[in-house]
């Protein structure tokens, strides 16, 4: 089933019968060549980009709960390449142009909307520092304007420039950055592998890795035992738990993070807006709702809830930057658990553990990167060799003292 | 969330810093000939477990105490709260 507007005007025009289930839902079969951990974002586009790029076909995608049901719906749905450090900004470079051609590539609509993201500055040190973002944004193929005030007054008029504790001077504009439909992400990676013969396999956790003598023999799952040579563990948010099961420790402890929505609004905010004396974001959905939020709780938590503090921290962050949110009743707030690892950086990387291979680490960064997360892990899997973009996300950087630390605040996860 | 801080009484979360596995008291000996790898394990390895979880609390906006608080990351649910100067004076007592 292939959607175009003949086939929605085919549809319409005879009640909307023909629609079908988008994937199938198989039971595993008792041996795949690659098995991938985790039916969120970032497996299921390693199975598609496993399938479409390096024509590997006998792949299951096993996922413990339904498929899309962790942090690929529970984002605040943005995508941007603005960061700066030589190992981060190429590789998040290379998901923004997957971005641009994935709803033609997945023949779905993910909803990619390249609304811009403002990063403002409040500062004179802080307009140098996002000069210096900016260039090394153009320095690797992305797109950056650096708005004096007067400029972002035409784009933005509702903030509160005059601030007399955090006057507004100016943004970082990526004009191509934006927003995608999250879920739609995950349907649309689901559609695409299982048309390939990837076997989505739902409600089936993974309780233990059988190995023989250093190397992966399959993986124990509550739908019984299915054997494999290489299994692929992209489940942030819950890494540490599911690779102690193969007697790993990591360099990732697991934190709360809150997201917000408010009641539905007309359209009022362009594009993405981030506060630069704080930590608060805000977009608007296409549904009207200001999406919203900030810093992580700071705690150890896989409670997917948090605590009364950071809500406070995150609206006062939007009264700082926008007053005119304090009018907006909010919706719905929720929680997600992130991998915080120590550096603030990912890891898509090989294990101690032969034909194991890890891809987690993603802080609260992880839905921007899930198509070059999902094409960098294909390639890792399907060639044993890291992707020149990713190359830097090695697991064993820290030893080495190798770090990419965007912030510089060190092996403090609840700073990053 | 409230911390019952053991000399305080129960205390709001956010007067609190939070420093993370309370491992970080056992810190390794830098003379010890396998020094470069232990560090490694202490400044960058985590257990992260999904349940009890011991881990260091700092009252910052309080009597700048650092307190070992035995939590569950699964519920939030607080289940021992000691003050650090306690654990690690417990620890050398034991040695």
């Amino acid at each position: 089933m292939t959607f175009s507007a003949m086939r929605l005007l085919r549809e319409s025009v005879t009640g909307h019968r023909g629609w079908k289930p988008l994937w199938r839902r198989p039971g595993p079969k008792p041996r795949y060549d690659i098995v991938i951990v985790g039916g969120g974002g970032h497996g299921l586009a390693t199975a598609h980009y496993l399938s479409r790029v390096f024509g590997k076909t006998n792949i299951a995608v096993v996922e413990k709960g339904w498929l899309g049901s962790g942090n690929v719906g529970r984002n605040t749905t943005i995508i941007r390449s603005n960061y700066l450090l030589p190992g981060n900004q190429p590789f998040y470079e290379f998901s923004m142009r997957l971005w641009e051609g994935l709803e033609q590539e997945l023949n779905f609509n993910a909803m990619v909307s390249q609304r811009g993201i403002v990063n403002l500055f409040h500062t004179d040190a802080q307009r140098d520092a996002y000069r210096r973002r900016g260039n090394a944004m153009l320095l690797s193929g992305a797109d950056a304007v650096l708005l004096d005030k007067e400029k972002l007054r035409r784009m933005i008029p509702f903030l509160n420039y005059d601030n007399a504790r955090f006057p507004i001077k100016g943004g970082l504009w990526q004009p191509r950055a934006g927003t995608a439909r999250h879920d739609g992400v995950a349907w649309g990676y689901a559609r695409a592998a299982d048309r390939a013969g990837v076997d989505i396999i739902e409600n089936c956790e993974v309780t233990g890795f059988r190995r023989d003598a250093g190397k992966i023999t399959g993986v124990e799952t509550t739908r019984g035992f299915i054997e494999t040579s290489k299994v692929g563990v992209a489940v942030a948010g819950s890494s540490s738990r599911v690779m102690a099961m193969a007697g790993l420790r990591l360099p990732i402890e697991s934190h709360v993070l809150q997201a917000f929505v408010s009641e539905g609004l007309k359209p009022t905010i362009p594009g993405v807006i981030t506060f630069g004396a704080g930590h608060f974001y805000v977009s608007q959905s296409d549904k009207g709702g200001l999406v919203f939020g900030g810093d992580i709780d700071g705690y150890n938590s896989y409670a997917q809830r948090g605590n009364l503090p950071v809500v406070e921290d995150v609206a006062e962050g939007g009264m700082a930057v926008m007053p005119m949110i304090g009018r907006a009743r909010l919706l719905r707030m929720w929680g997600g658990i992130m991998d915080m690892s120590m550096d603030g950086s990912p890891i898509i990387d090989r294990t101690p553990v032969e034909g194991l291979y890890f891809n987690g680490g993603w802080c609260y960064g992880g839905f921007k990167a899930t198509p070059a997360s999902g094409y960098a892990f294909a390639h890792l899997i399907a060639t044993d060799t890291p992707h020149a973009a990713a190359s830097a996300y090695r697991l064993d950087r820290f030893a080495g003292g190798h770090v990419i630390d965007e912030k510089g605040v060190g092996a403090q996860p609840n700073l990053h | 969330m409230l911390i019952p801080h053991p000399l305080l009484g129960p205390r709001d979360a956010r007067e609190f810093t939070v420093m993370g596995d309370a491992g970080m008291i056992d810190r390794p000996d830098p003379a010890a000939p396998d020094a470069a790898d232990r560090f490694y394990e202490y400044v960058y390895l985590r257990d992260n477990p999904a349940g009890v979880h011991r881990e260091l609390w700092f009252h910052e906006y309080g009597d700048r105490s650092w307190l070992v608080v035995t939590r569950n990351t699964l519920t939030h649910e607080i289940v021992a709260v000691e003050l650090a100067s306690d654990v690690s004076a417990k620890r050398e007592k034991s040695r």
